[in-house]
């Protein structure tokens, strides 16, 4: 069954502008998807309509056969991990480990169940020793190692990342890469960060002006110089692709 | 701030007060400042038993007694106003090295002194040996409603990070060449409070939408926190008969 299925999506915020003008979007089971897009053009928008914190003006959204509403909001939230783009937003308990309980103990979890899920989800991030830690004296690489444990913990079937690279520094970056590949789940990841996309994700969306302007491989997207210049993206300074992979 | 601890007034030991569980510390510090409180001024033996008390605790806490006289400057105002009251109040008057001083004026600056030191010690060692976030899970344990400790915990959260943004803000300003020193350059302060407050609003709903995502209904969940033994309620009530025990004497021979 399709991991997620979006279906002309539209949405406009209580101030009547639009963010999103008919999003189609398909990602299959296991599949890490990059969404790149100049800013403002609806990519956080729709994540947050992924488990519905938003909800559409029209169209729809499925998650693993099951539609996004108000009905299945608990369900859905369980499957959908969401990782906000600051930490700070997503770490609110004193500790780190009160934290990642936050989600599991939501969904009726407790006792040794509750203290295995959360040694599980820091253990799959490296983060063990970060369980007693208040989460304002963590480092940017180690909050978004918590924050990423804070959504493992609801074993989630589908993750979303906003800009997940975007407050780390260079070995804070290769940790997440390093985080990130061995997870068997579906990944949709919102960046700016063209070589985390190519390096994370075979396959790559472009959004512009609330809408999906362009779907392939992300190596051939990133090739595409008329492309990414019309979505005012850039590849950084030096950094060249070659024609053929593994060339 | 240092090692991963919350607070300024939190001092990482291993005693046996840091170890016992928050609700029965603070039912212990509320009982016992009440007593103080309540206690009558002329009965000064009472004053030196809760004195006695409250240096056994610190000697317990292993919390070094410089820490606590630092901290005790925070009563400094009070302390100031009551040795200004034997100077100040009227009737009967006594002599201090032949200034003539009030005698209800020195019962009263003595009442003030003694209750505000020995209730403030009392919230030093408190708090001391309880981490914030374990003060707030004991009063949730004592029935505070959640809205309340709710409101504190997410304060005690971002309130550094609210501050950090002020700072950066300050920053901004002074690198434009905006150093505020007289009223009429009150102006682009009060702005900045303003974008401070718009910003922590937005944080607010960012958060909100954090906890939405992760299955929020409106209530924080109770995580398995452990509850006051028997043993540790007993030790604290020791503790609570005892300075009832000093009031009601000191109520009924003075």
């Amino acid at each position: 069954m399709t991991a997620v299925v979006v279906a002309g999506l539209e949405f406009a915020y209580p101030d009547g502008r639009v963010a999103l003008e008919g999003v189609d979007l398909s990602v299959e089971p296991g599949e890490r998807l990059a969404i790149l897009g100049p800013n403002g053009s609806g990519k956080t928008t729709l994540a947050l309509h992924l488990n519905g914190i938003h909800e559409p003006r029209s169209g729809s959204v499925t998650i693993g056969g099951l539609s996004v509403e108000e009905a299945n909001l608990r369900e859905i939230r369980r499957r959908v991990g969401l990782v906000f783009q600051d930490s700070n937003d997503q770490l609110f308990m004193p500790t780190v480990g009160e934290d990642v309980a936050f989600g599991p103990a939501n969904l009726g979890l407790d006792g040794d169940d509750l203290e295995r899920r959360v040694a599980d989800a820091l253990d799959a991030v490296g983060g063990s020793e970060l369980a007693a830690r208040p989460s304002h004296h963590l480092s940017g690489g180690e909050r978004r190692r918590a924050a990423l444990a804070t959504v493992l913990a609801m074993e989630p079937d589908v993750l979303v990342f906003d800009e997940p690279s975007s407050d780390l520094d260079g070995a804070g970056r290769r940790e997440l890469v390093a985080t990130l590949i061995p997870l068997p789940m579906t990944q949709i990841i919102i960046t700016h960060d063209l070589p985390l996309a190519l390096e994370l994700c075979p396959r790559a969306v472009i959004m512009r002006g609330g809408r999906v302007v362009a779907d392939g491989s992300t190596r051939d997207l990133l090739l595409n110089r008329a492309l990414l210049e019309e979505n005012r993206l850039e590849l950084p300074f030096g950094f060249r692709l070659e024609t053929s992979p593994g060339s | 701030m240092g090692a991963g601890h919350s607070h300024a007034l939190y001092v990482h030991e291993h005693s046996p007060l840091h170890r016992m569980a928050p609700e029965a510390k603070i039912v212990g510090a509320l009982v016992s400042v009440a007593c103080i409180a309540l206690t009558p001024r002329e009965a000064i033996w009472a004053f030196a038993v809760y004195a006695t008390l409250i240096v056994a605790l610190v000697v317990i806490s292993r919390v070094s007694p410089g820490f606590l006289l630092l901290r005790l400057v925070a009563v400094a105002p009070f302390v100031l106003f009551a040795l200004f009251i034997p100077f100040i109040a009227s009737g009967e008057k006594t002599e201090i090295w032949g200034v003539p001083v009030s005698v209800d004026g020195l019962w009263g600056a003595w009442n003030v002194l003694a209750k505000a030191l020995l209730g403030a010690s009392v919230s030093i060692v408190l708090t001391a040996t309880t981490e914030i976030a374990d003060i707030l899970r004991g009063t949730g344990v004592l029935r505070v409603p959640a809205l309340f400790t709710s409101i504190a915990m997410f304060m005690i959260r971002y309130l550094e990070l609210i501050v950090d943004e002020l700072r950066r803000m300050r920053v901004a300003m002074a690198s434009r060449g905006f150093e505020p020193r007289w009223l009429h350059q009150a102006r682009p302060i009060a702005s900045s409070a303003g974008a401070l407050f718009v910003r922590s609003y937005e944080r607010g709903e960012r958060v909100h939408s954090a906890m939405l995502a992760r299955g929020f209904t409106g209530t924080m969940p109770a995580l398995g926190q452990r509850r006051a033994r028997p043993a540790e309620w007993l030790s604290v009530a020791s503790i609570i008969v005892l300075c009832l025990i000093v009031l009601v004497v000191a109520m009924v021979t003075t």
